[in-house]
């Protein structure tokens, strides 16, 4: 913690430094918009507010701090969270820098909004308290939800909005509702006294169970999880490319790290019960997200899919819910951050002044036209399918090896052979990038936001892919910290 | 010299990537340069893995050897850690005396992406010799997986019509195989600190953490319990038997062979389908001794299917490339009942056979290549005739056609006369359809060698052939110069061979060596 804040003893505000600077700076864009005839300078500024904002997040590393009464903690696990949302909304404004002017949507508030979403983020992974972590949870998806529909001339995209608002609406309703009956049995909103009271309570309590229910129901539309997840396809194609992108990793790890604290801490007197219900989602979730991506044609929707199957993936970690399974979370989410960020700046530089780019085959013979772009696409391709030595295999041996420590060797088997399924619907990619003819569609806009935000990713992915040693070690000092301080 | 004969290991494995890396500098457009450079690569790769041969100590062949050992990922335990017993002494070489003779024979058969091509094969020879001289079940892993996307792009981009089909069949085959291999391991690397807890000789040796050390697995293995044992060698049967590939796991390998390029199904016949016998081999025998015993009825009962049902399939094909690869599943069918054969006749049989079909099958998709690049087709019925205008080709073909199906003086021979010897003091009946196999692999070969080279030319298409040119030799003299030294003096082969054997057998069969009495396979006797 900064010197200056204890000093004046105002330690709480010191906790939330990075989330009032990013909420001072997001309202500052508001008003520059005004100011600047040039939208691109709105969203250096905003990458600087980013930037400033991870300074002071970097300023608080090993802090375990309590603030405000018990509803925040800052520990190692939110300071985790908070660095990726960071990373992803400061990629994601690098991406959308030409591609919103490409769509002749370049305004100020894209960047305002992508600001105030992180900083909701950001509230979502330190929250242990229900009322603070819905609070943090609706700024993320009402930012979001205008994201989405930002290309106010494009009828997909508004319907997009649309569709994800509805839906994330009554899922928030369905969250809220869980909420209630665990404030209902417990008395308190901190997650401390509900598991507290939880543990008092018989295992097959039905109001408990009804909580616990409603809570999965809602998080799990969150994530994106079967039986939740028709939205995504739908929102993830409609949405400009930039905020998909951005959803797919920012909004997805947010989601993750809530559920990390609601289900580790809040309801773990329940983990037996929640369990077997997370084992099926978890199965589900990645066959279908991989069987349903085996036949699209258009790449964004694709990768939609392909995020589904990931979060099915996630869950492993949760299943198995020891110290190896808490990191492989931390770990995953990192790694997918990056991986996923450089495919998505690939599609979006696909997009150009009167090409749409989304289908398969506006990539055929990339390879020809832009070498270095195809070969980007492809590592990133074979992390996101878990194929050493990228950061992807890392990342999905870590949750297999979770899965088989805790004995969970069917839901292993199955998770493996889910793997192996997806590689082929990646490579469907790869076979359009590297075997096919180009043809005069195929090219790529070039920007140096996006040649950017593609060469950290696929550093990192390499990074990670050939020695993950310290990226391991802070996983699993973020996953450890969860309990303790 | 010392730092030399220190990393030897290193070196020759990351000798192709650094070739690799700096042929990415080159111009693309200037494919000269790039076909020397790759072919200066992977033959200096095989002069740098020479000194192994003679710096190799024959005494100690059982021991790991120039091994070298490094944290690489401490926090799971894993190590950089490399070192060749005799097995791999063998199999090393074979992988870079193979190599070379498969990138020159793509001088002329590869123009278009000539660069890419070159890059990928140098990968992949990487790819393969990590897989050879890992000690560290992790590294060997990620080799094992890192190697099927060269692969991949050699029979996807380059291969023949039905390429991208072919392509990702192998990769998704060998791909569920793989994971489920990660399981295996997985669980090998879960179980080793509950055991070593128990067993101090094991704790003082390597320690009470999670491993991956191959060393240390094969020390445990005596105390694993049997149900565990079970389990794991299933996990790793999937993983290993699709890449031999073992009945009924071999319909990608024809896809595969008839799409690659040549020297795609050279490296594909030669090494990449021995690193699955070579998994059982170090793997699953020495750590999963039990298990083993156990599936020992079922491994030979797939590796006789394997031999006849590979045979017969071959004799009816009309695609010279694809009798080619199915008489690999049948040789390949041979390696395995030797090695389940469990004993040192079957063994050494074994290891020695896959070595022989390294250099036969390598040679003979060398000598289709040959026929095909002249007449761009492989159809049997489309020749005849072939040796009264190549003569030098028929001869060349003669031979390792008598080395595929065991003729005595060449090195088929040595490894299925082993083999047999090793089925024969298990189950007559074993080695009785081995030798059926024989006679099928005979009757194929001899009848394809009949129809496309000899009688009088009846296509006025092969009137015109020009026989082999001097680069065609060089790449399959060395073949049959090894072909006869294999089959006249393979005493040096089996000095180096022979403790490193003697090792496994005595790990999964104790009692063999006092009295050697017959495996009494399937009973599990240490349920």
């Amino acid at each position: 913690m900064p010197q200056f804040f204890q000093t004046i003893g105002l330690q709480d505000i010191g906790a939330i430094v990075p989330e009032l600077e990013l909420a001072v700076f997001g309202m500052f864009l508001l008003i520059f918009d005004l100011l600047i005839k040039e939208k691109r300078k709105i969203g250096y500024i905003a990458l600087l507010g980013i930037g400033v904002s991870a300074l002071f997040l970097f300023r608080l590393r090993g802090v375990g701090y309590l603030a405000y009464g018990g509803v925040l903690r800052l520990d190692p696990f939110s300071i985790f969270f908070k660095g990726i949302f960071l990373i992803a909304a400061a990629l994601s404004i690098a991406i959308s820098l030409r591609y919103l002017d490409i769509e002749r949507e370049n305004h100020g508030e894209y960047y305002a909004l992508i600001l105030f979403a992180t900083m909701g983020m950001m509230f979502m992974a330190g929250a242990v308290d229900l009322v603070t972590l819905y609070i943090g949870l609706e700024t993320m998806a009402i930012a979001t939800y205008i994201l989405v529909g930002f290309l106010r001339s494009n009828q997909r995209s508004n319907e997009a909005s649309l569709k994800y608002f509805l839906l994330g609406a009554f899922s928030s309703g369905i969250l809220l509702y869980g909420m209630s009956l665990l404030y209902g049995i417990s008395g308190s909103t901190q997650f401390v006294d509900i598991a507290d009271a939880l543990s008092r309570r018989p295992l097959t309590d039905p109001i408990s169970l009804m909580a616990m229910i409603t809570l999965a129901a809602g998080m799990f539309f969150k994530i994106a999880a079967v039986p939740f997840h028709q939205w995504t396809p739908d929102a993830y194609e409609g949405a400009p490319t930039s905020v998909t992108a951005f959803m797919s990793v920012a909004v997805k790890a947010a989601s993750f790290a809530m559920m990390v604290r609601v289900f580790m801490v809040a309801i773990l007197p329940l983990r037996p019960q929640w369990v077997v219900v997370m084992a099926a989602v978890s199965v589900m979730t990645m066959t279908v997200g991989n069987i349903a991506a085996i036949t699209q044609s258009n790449v964004k929707r694709l990768l939609a899919y392909s995020s589904i199957s990931h979060a099915g993936y996630i869950l492993i970690g949760f299943i198995a819910g020891n110290d190896t399974g808490l990191t492989a979370v931390a770990l995953y989410l990192l790694i997918y951050t990056f991986t996923n960020i450089g495919a998505w700046a690939v599609i979006v530089a696909l997009r150009r002044k009167d090409i749409i780019g989304e289908h398969i085959d506006d990539m055929a013979g990339l390879f020809f036209r832009h070498p270095s772009a195809a070969v980007l696409m492809l590592i990133f391709l074979l992390s996101l399918a878990g194929i050493p030595p990228t950061a992807g295999f890392i990342a999905k041996y870590y949750l297999f090896a979770a899965a088989i420590e805790t004995h969970h060797n069917l839901l292993a088997v199955i998770a493996v052979l889910n793997a192996a399924v997806s590689l082929y619907f990646y490579f469907r990619i790869v076979v359009s990038m590297f075997m096919r003819d180009a043809t005069e569609r195929t090219g790529l806009t070039s920007a140096p936001g996006l040649t950017i935000a593609m060469g950290v990713a696929i550093v990192v992915t390499l990074v990670i892919g050939i020695y993950p040693d310290p990226f391991i070690a802070v996983a699993r000092q973020a996953g450890a910290g969860i309990l303790g301080f | 010299m010392d730092f030399y004969r220190q990393h030897i290991l290193s070196i020759v494995a990351f000798w192709p990537l650094a070739g690799m890396f700096v042929l990415l500098l080159i111009n693309k457009e200037n494919k000269t340069l790039i076909r020397w450079w790759a072919n200066l690569v992977v033959f200096s790769g095989f002069v740098v893995s020479l000194p192994l041969w003679f710096w190799f100590d024959r005494d100690s062949s059982d021991k790991m050897q120039f091994v070298e050992k490094f944290t690489w990922i401490q926090s799971i335990g894993a190590d950089f850690h490399v070192g060749i017993d005799g097995i791999t002494l063998l199999l090393i070489l074979l992988t870079t005396f193979l190599g070379p003779l498969a990138v020159l024979s793509s001088w002329s058969a590869i123009e278009n992406r000539t660069k890419e091509y070159y890059a990928f094969m140098l990968m992949l020879q990487t790819g393969m010799l990590g897989v050879f001289i890992s000690l560290d079940f992790f590294m060997f892993y990620v080799f094992w997986e890192v190697m099927l996307v060269p692969m991949y792009f050699l029979i996807g981009v380059w291969g023949g019509p039905r390429r991208l089909y072919a392509a990702i069949k192998f990769f998704l085959y060998t791909l569920v195989g793989s994971v489920l291999l990660l399981l295996g391991i997985l669980a090998l690397y879960f179980i080793y600190p509950s055991i070593a807890a128990q067993h101090p000789d094991l704790a003082a040796q390597f320690g009470t953490t999670p491993t991956f050390n191959v060393l240390a697995f094969h020390a445990m293995a005596q105390y694993l319990p049997y149900n565990f044992q079970w389990w794991v060698f299933l996990a790793f049967f999937v993983g290993f038997a699709i890449k031999v590939p073992m009945f009924p796991f071999h319909t990608w390998l024809p896809d595969a062979h008839v799409e690659a390029p040549t020297a795609g199904s050279v490296i594909l016949a030669g090494v990449l389908l021995k690193m699955g016998t070579y998994g059982f081999l170090r793997f699953s025998l020495p750590i999963l001794p039990e298990g083993t015993k156990h599936f020992v009825p079922m491994m030979v009962a797939l590796a006789i299917i394997a031999i006849v049902y590979g045979a017969l399939v071959a004799m009816m094909q009309p695609d010279m490339k694809k009798l080619v690869a199915y008489s690999s599943v049948s040789h390949m069918g041979f390696v395995m009942l030797g090695m389940f054969a469990l004993n040192p006749n079957g063994l050494n049989g074994s290891i020695i056979q896959q070595i022989n079909h390294g250099i036969s099958t390598g040679a003979l998709f060398l000598i289709v290549g040959m026929i095909y690049e002249r007449r761009h087709t492989r159809e049997i019925a489309q020749f005849g005739g072939i040796s009264n205008v190549m003569p030098v080709f028929a001869i060349v073909f003669l031979i390792m056609t008598m080395s595929s199906i065991g003729l005595p003086l060449l090195n088929g021979f040595i490894g299925e006369f082993a083999i047999v010897m090793g089925a024969l003091q298990e189950n007559l009946w074993w080695a009785v359809f081995a030798g059926s196999g024989i006679v099928l692999g005979a009757a194929y070969m001899l009848w394809l060698y009949q129809r496309t080279m000899l009688g009088k030319i009846e296509n006025p298409a092969n009137e015109k052939l020009l026989d082999l040119n001097f680069r065609e030799l060089v790449t399959i003299v060395p073949l049959i110069i090894v072909a006869f030294w294999i089959g006249l003096y393979p005493a040096p082969f089996f000095a180096v061979l022979d403790k490193p054997v003697n090792k496994i057998v005595a790990k999964v069969r104790p009692d063999f060596f006092q009295g050697a009495p017959r495996l009494n396979a399937g009973n599990g006797d240490a349920r």
